[in-house]
């Protein structure tokens, strides 16, 4: 599928009489201000329009569309302690081929590994089109000096990441030190040269909307190719609400300086059915520019057998089982 | 515009529900022709496909069935409050139990979509009889007529005999749970005329009655046109009168019942103001104006039908708002991804474009959402009006269609001024994320029901009811109980 250019500037009824968006981070109080003076967002109507959307009911070609999408959109993921070169290596190729019995299933959008296993996944996915993802910036926590996050960011581009996923720093975001953590994302941004970076916020962690929404427009203004939810190690991690409201970020951003950027839900997301209801969202809130793995993403990993078990339904009309797919 | 993520049909099956070609009349618990034989037919408003014929009852069947209430009555009211509880359960578990069918019934006969009756009416009309079958051994601690522990002397609360109950086409079930449930709760025994347009979910209604063993002449349902609901209101021994409908019908009701004694409630139209100030969720406040005024196609008496918008946000608002609605899927009520269905009947959809062409005349500026409506059935396509002002028909009529009139204001008593401005006062919304301008903005509102950061959320706990020319009593809640008592 064809990438989607960013859309030239939309109209922007939202800029009139307020300060251009350069203005926002030129101070820590101009960036609080511009940050707290986004709307409020409803807790009970935000979570309602995710249930309602997760009604909709997908059937047969839109099915299997969705699902051939939603394979494409993987970015499958190990991120262990006990991660070898080997489980990389076994992980990328079945990112390349995902169903051995089934070659015209798409292959995933990237594999995601830690920094030290970069290089493992670049060589054994050289030519294939799969990106090498890698988190960095002291993944999970972020608790690191600030040189030392780059020194890692630094480390995994040189290792052949074609894409970054950094964490924010969430206690200067929840003690209000905003332009600590724009000025981060600046430095690491600068460090990934061609990567894209996908900015974790580590949403269950910022724990309300407002500061879902307040992170997401402070992560797009610091130069996030992508936005992302969570890294898969708390509590609770990519949900339909906190999605859909990354979403409708990323559409007013558009909509306001003209500039696209992605998004990513992980965690949690292990399901077909689960699936099919974020790409509903993304369908019907940020609209079908983002129905392209240049511009959402899935971090995970069990989501792709189940994907692949219901593709092979569709196409033979029977239910396999966990043995007619591989385990990586 | 080609969708690259369109969604393949996915209609609820129509197997599950079963339409005879003909019903009768309900009177004391059997079914049977109407006395002088009529029968009307009964369409679906999405394909003006003829469902069923059913009996027309006339003055002889109002009489029929009220006498059949009444020798009821006496049985029904004596039975102590936990064994009309009961059935009342009952009739609640057989209603979950059915739910699939009535509402795929409801979306054939009404035309609104099955997400609808799926996830709002049916799973309401079984809440309000779970709610009303609670209270029915409980009414002596109602806060009603003697309080013992409290020291104030009295009668117990007893019912009034024989409701005759009128309700509307917008929710035939759930029209007829917030009427019956406490009806039966309180002892009383009803003679209930559905809507003409919308007679099949009440006929299947009458079949849980039998279903549940209720006693005969307990419930009776009488199918027909605004004479069999005016013999109703007439019959002399018909103690109540409950009534939802139009406010020139409810007038003519009340000018009927003058000096014979019989209570009565009347729910009646509305144009409910929908309030968005300046801090509000943006996104969340178009979700709740799509609600509105777009839940049911706009045939909702306490429809969000006015957008009060402040003049600072107008142009968001008025942006993000035709955004979400050119996402609005209409067509085929059946689909599980339809948003939108038709209309009621080919009379309402005239009267909707009639008003409409009054407000384009008047100068309004019109808006539709880019949808390709279905060659055959009633549709009309989600709609909004800008400029318009409170001298504008579209800001003072009740339309009951997907029709929205934007208006503006600039500060909080200009809104409620605005808001109150109208004949009506059912319902209003208050949309900010300041938490004292809700309070203080709530209770200057002369509307009977106030969301705050919602809009069409509905519970049997919580009474419902307007002010002004949108009627009298209450229903719902406790509150509900009392139009059915003497107290």
């Amino acid at each position: 599928m064809p990438t989607t250019a960013a859309s030239p500037k939309l109209s922007a009824p939202f800029e009139q009489g307020g300060p251009p968006l350069a203005d926002a981070t030129a101070s820590d109080s101009a960036l609080r201000r511009f940050l707290h003076g986004l709307p409020g967002v409803d807790t009970v109507g935000l979570e309602a329009r995710a249930a309602s959307l997760g009604t909709r009911s997908i059937k047969t070609t839109a099915k299997a569309y969705a699902i051939d999408l939603a394979i494409s959109m993987i970015d499958l993921t190990t991120l262990e302690g006990a991660d070898t070169p080997g489980k990389v290596r076994a992980l990328a190729a079945k990112a390349v081929n995902p169903d051995p019995t089934d070659r015209t299933t798409p292959r995933t959008a990237a594999v995601c590994v830690y920094p030290d296993m970069a290089a493992t996944a670049a060589a054994a996915l050289a030519g294939s089109g799969v990106k090498v993802a890698s988190v960095a910036t002291a993944f999970p926590a972020g608790r690191a000096a600030l040189d030392v996050k780059l020194a890692d960011v630094r480390d995994a581009v040189a290792a052949g990441a074609d894409e970054i996923d950094m964490v924010i720093d969430r206690g200067a975001f929840l003690s209000g030190r905003y332009l600590k953590v724009y000025e981060e994302i600046v430095a690491v941004k600068a460090e990934c040269g061609s990567a894209r970076l996908k900015v974790i916020f580590e949403t269950g962690e910022l724990s309300t909307y407002d500061n879902i929404r307040r992170a997401s427009w402070l992560g797009m203004l610091a130069g996030a190719d992508f936005i992302k939810t969570s890294t898969g190690k708390v509590a609770t991690n990519a949900t339909p609400a906190n999605t859909l409201l990354m979403l409708e970020a990323v559409r007013d951003f558009r909509e306001q300086t003209g500039v696209q950027i992605g998004v990513k839900p992980a965690g949690g997301i292990r399901t077909t059915k689960d699936a099919i209801k974020f790409l509903v969202l993304v369908n019907e809130t940020a609209g079908e520019d983002w129905l392209d793995n240049h511009w959402f993403r899935f971090g995970a990993s069990s989501l792709l057998n189940d994907l692949l078990m219901q593709r092979q339904k569709l196409s033979t009309g029977r239910y396999s089982g966990p043995d007619y797919v591989t385990v990586d | 515009m080609a969708s690259v993520f369109a969604y393949a049909p996915a209609p609820e099956s129509r197997s599950v529900v079963d339409i005879a070609p003909s019903y009768g009349l309900f009177i004391d618990g059997e079914f049977a022709e109407a006395a002088d034989g009529k029968v009307f037919k009964t369409v679906s408003p999405s394909t003006e496909e003829v469902l069923s014929e059913v009996a027309q009852a006339g003055t002889e069947d109002v009489d029929r069935a009220v006498k059949a209430a009444r020798r009821a009555f006496e049985k029904w009211s004596a039975l102590p409050g936990s064994e009309r509880a009961k059935y009342l359960f009952r009739i609640a578990r057989i209603i979950q139990e059915r739910s699939r069918e009535l509402a795929v019934l409801e979306t054939l006969d009404n035309g609104k979509p099955i997400r609808e009756t799926r996830d709002a009416d049916l799973p309401l009309v079984a809440a309000h009889f779970f709610y009303y079958a609670g209270w029915a051994d409980k009414l002596d601690h109602a806060g009603f007529g003697r309080r013992a522990t409290e020291g104030i002397a009295g009668a117990n609360p007893r019912p009034l005999g024989v409701a005759g109950q009128i309700i509307p086409w917008n929710f035939p079930l759930l029209m007829l749970a917030w009427k019956i449930a406490p009806a039966l709760a309180t002892g009383n025994t009803v003679v209930l005329k559905p809507a003409e347009t919308t007679p099949l979910s009440a006929l299947f209604f009458a079949d849980i009655c039998r279903q549940a063993g209720l006693p005969k002449g307990v419930v009776n349902i009488l199918t027909g046109y605004g004479d069999a609901g005016e013999a109703l209101v007439a019959h002399p021994d018909v103690n109540k009168v409950a009534f939802t409908g139009s406010t020139a019908v409810g007038k003519a009701i009340a000018r009927q019942i003058a000096g014979t004694g019989k209570k009565a409630t009347l729910e009646l139209g509305g144009k409910g103001a929908n309030i968005v100030f300046d801090d509000a969720p943006v996104d969340q406040a178009v979700e709740g104006i799509v609600t509105g005024i777009f839940f049911n196609q706009g045939q909702v008496c306490c429809a969000g039908s006015r957008l009060l918008v402040q003049e600072s946000v107008h142009d968001e608002v008025l942006h993000a708002l035709k955004r979400r609605l050119s996402t609005l899927r209409l067509g085929d009520p059946l689909d599980k991804n339809t948003d939108i269905g038709a209309i009621n009947s080919a009379e309402q959809l005239a009267r909707i474009g009639a008003l409409v062409e009054t407000g384009e005349a008047e100068g309004a500026e019109r808006w539709s959402a880019p949808c390709e409506l279905p060659s055959a059935g009633y549709w009309f396509a989600p709609t909004l009006f800008t400029g318009v002002s409170q001298a504008h028909t579209v800001a003072r009529d009740e339309i009951f269609g997907p029709v929205l009139s934007v208006l503006t204001f600039r500060t909080p008593d200009e809104a409620v001024a605005k808001a109150n401005n109208t004949q009506y006062g059912l319902s209003a919304g208050i949309w900010t994320e300041k938490g004292s301008r809700i309070l203080a903005v709530a209770n200057k509102l002369r509307a009977g029901v106030v969301w705050a950061n919602t809009f069409n959320k509905f519970d049997p706990t919580s009474p419902f009811g307007g002010y002004k020319e949108s009627g009298f009593g209450r229903e719902g809640g406790r509150h509900g109980l009392e139009a059915y008592l003497d107290v």
